[in-house]
């Protein structure tokens, strides 16, 4: 009998932990649906980029005051979750604070792990506010399932820091009062206060109180490892690899499609061989589509993207097309392809591979409106603080509105037509084109 | 253009066996409009009087295919691009300078893996290495003391990270040089990139021109400093829009340069 909470434990682990790398094998094989791009160069410079955006926060801090508080958040979320290690080796063995025979260091950690937990509680609280109180367009704009989520993770890390400082409450008697199995250990430099609050209370009532801040602690934080999944707070895992991924070319160089460059070559070129294998890995027969109408047809480093946004919307309030009033809203960009690149997932698990739902990303998520709104002006890539580019996304449609569907607005054919017969946007013509030297 | 200024083609020097030390890439902005001709002509004088030896493509030149590929059409782009290349790589050409930042951006940073590998220079960048190199003199004359304030192009700034170049150029006219509240990499974009310049703008509720145009006059300037053909034309109109033609003009930093000089 006495073995029923270490079992109970191990339980809970493994189905937290299970469940949460079902999932994850799910959001990395709907990542790989995507086209392949070369993101393998440059290393040094890329565990750099990782370091400095996603470990260090550079970019979060460009916003100061949601950058120091995100700081904090994110050093407190981490460093208190050594404390985890801790819970997990008693609960699975039935000891309690294994180590606390580190004596001083013991009482540095905890008293470390409290004050960070307090600063985290505030920073929360502030965010909240933030979110819900202060008018702040890019969380105004957020409805529904996003604007509940973003709330949801805040309501979370509230809960588990006051579990986290009662069960330490609740210990600090149990010690005082020189309870069986509570040993002396650890320093509570915030859960003193709390402390007196329960005072006079039974050792029984107090045993229950630790114990059920202990256990409520562990599971809400499998809970929470498991809702990363369904939310926006994946990117506390996926900043990492989408910064190390990140473009490294300068922000204005396009791709050259690969696709169209073996076209031009064999158009440019009569004298080529039309039946030489292109570089490409074409499949036989079936032409390649030029641009992006679904998520299948972009590529993985642009899905891993999608997963990552953390929906701050500092891309969109950065975004000249949404400030004056148009349709575009890069955030919205990357919501839409991810719960496109979810449904085609769902769609999958269903039906064991994808089967047409008569759906894609064009149209049913993001209108040609919304394309054609962009100026590629970058502001959204350099605003993003996790190395994601929504214009990436608008270029890969838009290629596929012109050059699948010939749909550019009538003005942009004027311009290419144009092009195409005179090498100007505009009608002149290109025997005038030094006219300017003797005007 | 000032019968003493001779704009000489890739074609004339071959002629003569000879290879200039940079080749002026014009544009299509800088060959057709009449607002960036003029931009193109402060140029070239400033080169001349540097005894810069450079070159143009002329009638060779056809556009690099920029909207194109902003537009989406890459077949177009790598059209254009193919062909340019053709006819930059029959000439040798090392060393390109262009007053456009959409062409130094498409040059610079989309030819090479298409054949053309060349050193691309925005005229801010190529004047800053002349003045450099002495071999240019950038003085106040009229404009000493005058209020200006740049408007990062997003191709020039953003998208390659030069911001320093048309700074340095503009502090060397003895201005005020004023900051709008948002530049550089933060700088807000005229509104007539990605092939906005060619199409009427989608529904909303404001032009992306006149929300910077405002950012500007914030400033208070008496001059608005431009790096950029479209910009200049963008915030030329944002101009005219508030009605402040007759105080506040907008000028590229190579104007300014050959302006300051009587050129
Ligand atoms: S690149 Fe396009 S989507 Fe991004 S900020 Fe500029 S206009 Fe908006
Ligand atoms: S793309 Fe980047 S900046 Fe935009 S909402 Fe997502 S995380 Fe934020």
């Amino acid at each position: 009998m006495q073995y029923i909470p270490n079992i109970l434990f191990v339980i809970a682990l493994v189905a937290g932990i299970g469940y949460f790398t079902r999932n994850i094998r799910k959001v990395i094989r709907n990542i790989r649906l995507g086209k392949d791009v070369d993101r393998s160069d440059n290393k040094g410079e890329r565990f750099k980029n990782m370091a400095m955006i996603a470990f260090g926060q550079s970019k979060m801090v460009r916003r100061p005051i949601a950058g120091v508080l995100h700081v904090i958040v994110y050093l407190g979320f981490i460093i208190i979750n050594i404390e985890v290690l801790e819970i997990i080796i008693d609960g699975i063995f039935g000891t309690h604070r294994i180590f606390g025979f580190l004596g001083g260091f013991y009482n540095f950690l905890i008293a470390s792990f409290e004050i960070l937990a307090l600063l985290v509680l505030v920073s929360v609280i502030i965010f909240w506010i933030r979110r819900n109180v202060i008018n702040i367009r890019r969380f105004k704009t957020l409805k529904g399932w996003p604007k509940n989520d973003g709330n949801i993770i805040l309501y979370f890390e509230v809960v588990l820091m006051t579990l986290f400082l009662t069960m330490n409450a609740a210990d600090l008697q149990l010690q005082e009062l020189g309870a069986d199995h509570y040993i002396k250990a650890g320093s509570y430099p915030v859960s003193q206060f709390i402390s007196p609050l329960f005072n006079g209370m039974s050792e029984g009532s107090l045993v229950l109180l630790e114990r059920g801040a202990w256990w409520l602690h562990i599971l809400g934080i499998l809970v929470f490892l498991n809702y990363l999944y369904f939310s926006k707070h994946l990117h506390i895992l996926l900043a990492f690899p989408n910064t190390y991924y990140g473009d490294l070319k300068p922000q204005g160089e396009f791709d050259n499609l690969e696709a169209v460059t073996n076209e031009v070559k064999l158009m440019m070129d009569p004298s080529a061989d039309p039946f030489a294998t292109p570089a490409g890995d074409e499949p036989e027969g079936e032409p390649e589509k030029f641009g992006a109408s679904d998520v299948m047809d972009l590529n993985w480093a642009q899905l891993l993207n999608a997963y990552t946004c953390t929906e701050c919307g500092r891309c969109t309030s950065e975004c000249p097309a949404n400030q004056t009033g148009k349709k575009l809203s890069p955030r919205k960009i990357m919501m839409d392809t991810r719960d496109r690149l979810k449904e085609v997932g769902d769609n999958i698990d269903k039906n064991g591979s994808f089967v047409d739902d008569g759906k894609q990303l064009l149209n049913d998520y993001i209108t040609a409106e919304e394309l054609w709104a962009c100026t590629s002006c970058n502001a959204c890539v350099e605003a993003c603080p996790v190395s994601i580019s929504p214009l990436s996304i608008i270029i890969d449609m838009r290629r596929y509105l012109v050059m699948e569907q010939s749909a550019a607005p009538s003005d942009l054919n004027n311009m290419m037509s144009n092009i195409e017969n005179n090498g100007a946007p505009w009608p002149f013509n290109q025997m005038d084109r030094l006219n300017w030297s003797n005007e | 253009m000032s019968e003493t200024v001779k704009v000489p083609t890739m074609a004339e020097y071959m002629a003569e066996g000879k290879k200039p030390e940079v080749l002026f890439w014009v544009g299509c902005a800088g060959s057709f409009d009449d607002r960036a001709k003029k931009i193109t002509k402060a140029f070239v004088k400033l080169l001349h009087n540097a005894r810069v030896d450079f070159a143009v493509l002329g009638t060779e030149e056809s556009c690099t295919g920029d909207p194109a590929k902003r537009a989406g059409n890459e077949f177009l782009f790598q059209m254009q691009a193919v062909t340019n290349i053709e006819v930059m790589n029959a000439y040798e050409i090392k060393k390109v300078v262009t007053a456009c930042p959409h062409c130094f951006n498409t040059l610079k940073n989309e030819y090479p893996s298409l054949g053309g590998d060349y050193e691309v220079m925005h005229h801010t960048q190529f004047l800053k290495s002349l003045l450099d190199e002495g071999r240019l003199t950038v003085e106040g004359g009229k404009f000493k003391g005058k209020r200006i304030t740049f408007h990062d192009p997003c191709y020039l700034g953003r998208a390659n990270n030069v911001y320093e170049a048309p700074r340095d150029l503009l502090k060397k006219l003895e201005v005020e040089l004023i900051e709008m509240k948002r530049c550089k990499r933060n700088g807000l974009c005229c509104g007539a990139g990605g092939a906005q310049m060619f199409k009427e703008p989608e529904p909303g509720n404001k032009d992306v021109n006149i929300e910077r145009t405002e950012d500007a006059l914030e400033t208070k300037p008496d001059i608005i400093a431009a790096g950029c053909p479209f910009c200049n034309t963008m915030m030329t109109d944002g101009v005219k829009n508030k009605e402040k033609e007759d105080s506040i003009e907008v000028m590229d930093v190579a104007e300014l340069i050959a302006n300051a000089q009587d050129l």
